[in-house]
């Protein structure tokens, strides 16, 4: 059984290579959809700036809008649009070093399901294909993530559980 | 924990064979041999393994008599949970956001 941590409506399943989370929202799934695939809408949540729209298997850059992340460009390759259930797209997803090129780099695959549900969407988030980042990457990453936040220490049963 | 340590620690989970002993000696500690079993491999090859671990601190290994008894060490790894476990809280906050932006679609 995988690690499940669970919030009010949502939910988090993980392992080393992968991340998902599960949200339901209260809006129509058109509505949802928008958000998802309408790049403008898209960069709103995401804090990225695209130039460009969404088309399948076509790659789009955008530029961070953080603060401090603003010079950071980002390459979003589309993957899949089959409308209003599924989308998906592959990117760096710690490439916030400006010093390095990341394009040689295996990029993690984020896919997006919608399902209608009483009330609203709900809607599937998964990232996979961390392990293949190179190890010394994620170090990087770790660290720079975690000089800003205490994560919490996990139980070592549930973590190995959720590895298999 | 310094870096380098991290860096081995991936290395080691970033192969199902280790994850999988990683996860029986979870549950008690094995000989080589007995964690060796349940797999198609040498006892040279899985004894390769369980070095792996043992040079990211994950596994410690005892010796009574003649026999190497291997021991599960759990800390590096909660140190290798937490890196996803940080950005995962980046999906948080994005999805908060969505969540937001649906409600409100005016504000921008």
């Amino acid at each position: 059984m995988p690690a499940t941590t669970s919030a009010a409506n949502t939910s988090t399943t993980s392992s080393t290579d992968r991340i998902e989370k599960q949200i339901r929202l209260s809006s129509p799934q058109s509505r949802v959809w928008r958000a998802l695939t309408d790049a403008r809408e898209f960069g709103k949540w995401f804090g990225v700036e695209f130039h460009g729209a969404f088309a399948p298997k076509t790659s789009v850059n955008g530029r961070l809008t953080a603060k401090g992340y603003d010079h950071l460009n980002f390459e979003f390759a589309i993957d899949k649009i089959e409308p209003e259930r599924f989308f998906s797209f592959r990117w760096h997803p710690f490439a916030i070093d400006p010093s390095v090129d990341y394009s040689s780099e295996p990029m993690t695959l984020v896919t997006f399901t919608l399902e209608p549900v009483d009330g609203g969407t709900l809607l599937k988030v998964v990232e996979t294909g961390f392990d293949k980042i190179p190890a010394s990457r994620r170090v990087k990453a770790f660290e720079m993530n975690a000089s800003g936040w205490d994560a919490p220490t996990k139980n070592i049963q549930k973590y190995l559980a959720a590895n298999a | 924990m310094p870096s380098q340590q991290l860096d081995l620690v991936f290395r080691a989970l970033g192969d199902p064979t280790r994850r999988a002993l990683l996860r029986r000696l979870s549950k008690r500690e094995h000989t080589v041999g007995e964690l060796a079993e349940p797999f198609e491999m040498s006892l040279a090859a899985v004894s390769k393994h369980v070095k792996t671990l043992e040079e990211a601190g994950l596994v410690r290994r005892t010796v009574r008599g003649r026999t190497h008894f291997c021991q599960l060490d759990p800390r590096p790894l909660e140190k290798a949970d937490e890196w996803l476990r940080s950005y995962e809280r980046l999906w948080d906050k994005r999805l908060e956001a969505l969540e937001a932006l649906l409600r409100h679609p005016d504000k921008e």
